[in-house]
């Protein structure tokens, strides 16, 4: 190992980890091993990585409460430090990391909530693409409609969930005090959009969440339908093809 | 290394005020169209696929010229550079087309992780040689000459055996880079380690000064009591680090000049104020050799 090499081994390890000692040869010009000096990169990192983090699970942040969100955010960056420097890429892991973090289980709804503002992050930086327009429905023959396959927006994602997911995000999303929710009133599947630059979160009709998600996986319009209704009787193809195209979720149709 | 033109670039970086673009700006600056030189960004806020950030970017450099900073490449890192990364970067440059190009003498990436700071380098022949391989091969790939900014730091290491400037003049040297000067961390370095940042300045390799970057930093104490600045980004440039520039700007002649303010970040007119003030001083009459005779 040369030199430079084994100096930022051991300056990486002090720097993630708040009990080591500061490394051989860190010295100011009053002492050797400052510790305070040394711990000023440590806060750099940590502080700067929870920062990320509140920016980008907002409502997350807001739900837990300024201390408790960075205290929470600290240990997923303890573990979970980010592997690129590309920092919009940072996160993913935080809603799985919320399912274990004991000191949240009681909040069994917030892993989903970190999930949509995922997605949300993820739709914001998609790659950019026209969606067809609603008249596009109108020159579907439907002799022929079971057949098409859609291509949908890489801003495209659905969040299901056994809990009022839609609702906490989008009342917690506004800048006055949320109203009342009931945790206990059943669940939302949720679809994120990005047809121009602004991310919209929809909340899915009965069956729509089935029919977006076979649709993605390349199903043809006959059988994604099929999909929605065996999981809902009342899922209604009208409307949710409707919606669908309207929300800016489409690009393309194509004949299978 | 000779200058690579880029013929493509129609609008170089005046020697004046420019300022760091935040995204609480975009429409701002848009609709407002504010009387500033130049703008800068991060390479890393526009490495994604696409939306709002580049849609926003896209529309303001139609205006103004741009210069493009990174701040994750990790040129003083031993490991090699992320090819990946070096590839965004490129391709941050073909799709802006800026006018400059810099980074940090600093590492952040190690095995595998990024630890989201500007960590620093012992000063030898061993790291140096090490940035200029670095600093070769991003060069190379991305076609230009690109510019060195010298690091605010809090500490120092036991085998470092020559001085900052010596590292990076040698640096200069051997691999035809500009340097970029960030005159508050020459303040905040120079405080921290005991030495003279006016004769810091006076000894830098003024020809070579492609850029200066001015930013804010807070007031600490180090392990023994005495005084220690920590480089955030978070604030209106000091009073001391104005005096400085004017220095630098005696020393240097005019050069293009970013207000950087990363943290907190203020309203666009605050942003402004600043940008104007470090205009007044660029637009002085130069007295650049008076000093020194």
């Amino acid at each position: 190992m040369s030199r430079l090499s084994e100096t930022q081994t051991g300056f990486a390890h002090a720097v993630r980890n708040a009990d080591a000692a500061v490394p051989e040869g860190v010295v100011s010009h009053l002492r050797d091993k400052p510790r305070k000096r040394f711990g000023i990169y440590r806060n750099n990192v940590y502080v700067s990585l929870i920062n990320v983090l509140e920016g980008r699970f907002p409502v997350v942040a807001r739900l837990l409460g300024e201390e408790f969100f960075k205290a929470t955010a600290r240990v997923f960056v303890e573990h979970h430090p980010p592997a690129s420097p590309v920092l919009m890429r940072y996160g993913g892991a935080f809603p799985e990391f919320l399912e274990t973090f004991e000191p949240v289980s009681d909040l069994p709804w917030l892993p989903d909530v970190a999930r949509l503002e995922w997605a949300w992050n993820l739709a914001y930086h998609a790659a950019d693409r026209d969606p067809i327009s609603p008249e596009a429905l109108a020159t579907i023959d439907p002799a022929s409609a079971d057949s098409l396959v859609f291509e949908l927006h890489s801003a495209v994602q659905v969040v299901r969930s056994p809990y009022p997911v839609v609702t906490i995000w989008s009342e917690n999303s506004k800048d006055r005090e949320p109203g009342q929710i009931d945790a206990g009133a059943g669940g939302e599947d949720g679809l994120i959009v990005r047809p121009g630059i602004a991310v919209d979160v929809r909340h899915l009709p009965p069956g729509g969440a089935a029919f977006i998600t076979a649709l993605s996986e390349r199903k043809t319009l006959g059988s994604a339908a099929e999909r929605a209704l065996a999981e809902d009787e009342s899922f209604d193809l009208q409307a949710n093809l409707g919606g669908l195209i309207g929300s800016g979720a489409v690009v393309a149709l194509e004949t299978a | 290394m000779s200058r690579i033109e880029d013929t493509r670039v129609s609008s170089p970086i005046p020697a004046r005020a420019g300022v760091g673009l935040k995204p609480e700006h975009y429409s701002e600056i848009l609709e407002t169209r504010p009387a500033v030189g130049w703008f800068e960004v991060h390479a890393e806020n526009y490495m994604g696929a696409g939306g709002a950030p580049h849609h926003y970017l896209t529309a303001i450099r139609e205006h103004y010229p741009l210069s493009v900073h990174g701040v994750g490449l990790s040129i003083g890192a031993d490991a090699a550079l992320d090819l990946n990364h070096l590839a965004a970067l490129k391709q941050v440059c073909d799709r802006y087309e800026p006018s400059l190009v810099s980074e940090h003498l600093a590492w952040s990436t190690h095995d595998g992780v990024y630890l989201n700071d500007l960590l620093p380098v012992p000063y030898n022949a061993e790291t140096q040689a090490r940035v200029c391989e670095h600093i070769d091969q991003v060069q190379e790939t991305l076609g230009r000459p690109m510019l060195l900014e010298n690091p605010s730091t809090y500490v120092r290491f036991e085998g470092s055996d020559m001085s900052e400037l010596e590292f990076l003049r040698g640096i200069v040297e051997r691999t035809g880079c500009g340097l970029l000067l960030d005159v508050n961390n020459v303040h905040v370095s120079a405080t921290n380690h005991a030495y003279d940042a006016v004769a810091y300045i006076d000894a830098f390799p003024h020809e070579h000064v492609g850029e200066i970057h001015l930013g804010g930093h807070a007031d600490d104490e180090g392990d023994d009591g005495e005084p220690l600045l920590i480089d955030d980004h978070g604030s209106a440039v000091a009073d001391i680090v104005w005096g400085l520039y004017a220095h630098t700007i005696s020393c240097c002649g005019p050069v293009p000049t970013l207000i950087e303010w990363d943290n907190d970040v203020p309203e666009w007119r605050v942003l402004m104020e600043e940008a104007t003030q470090a205009d007044a001083v660029l637009s002085k009459p130069v007295l650049r050799h008076v000093a020194a005779e």
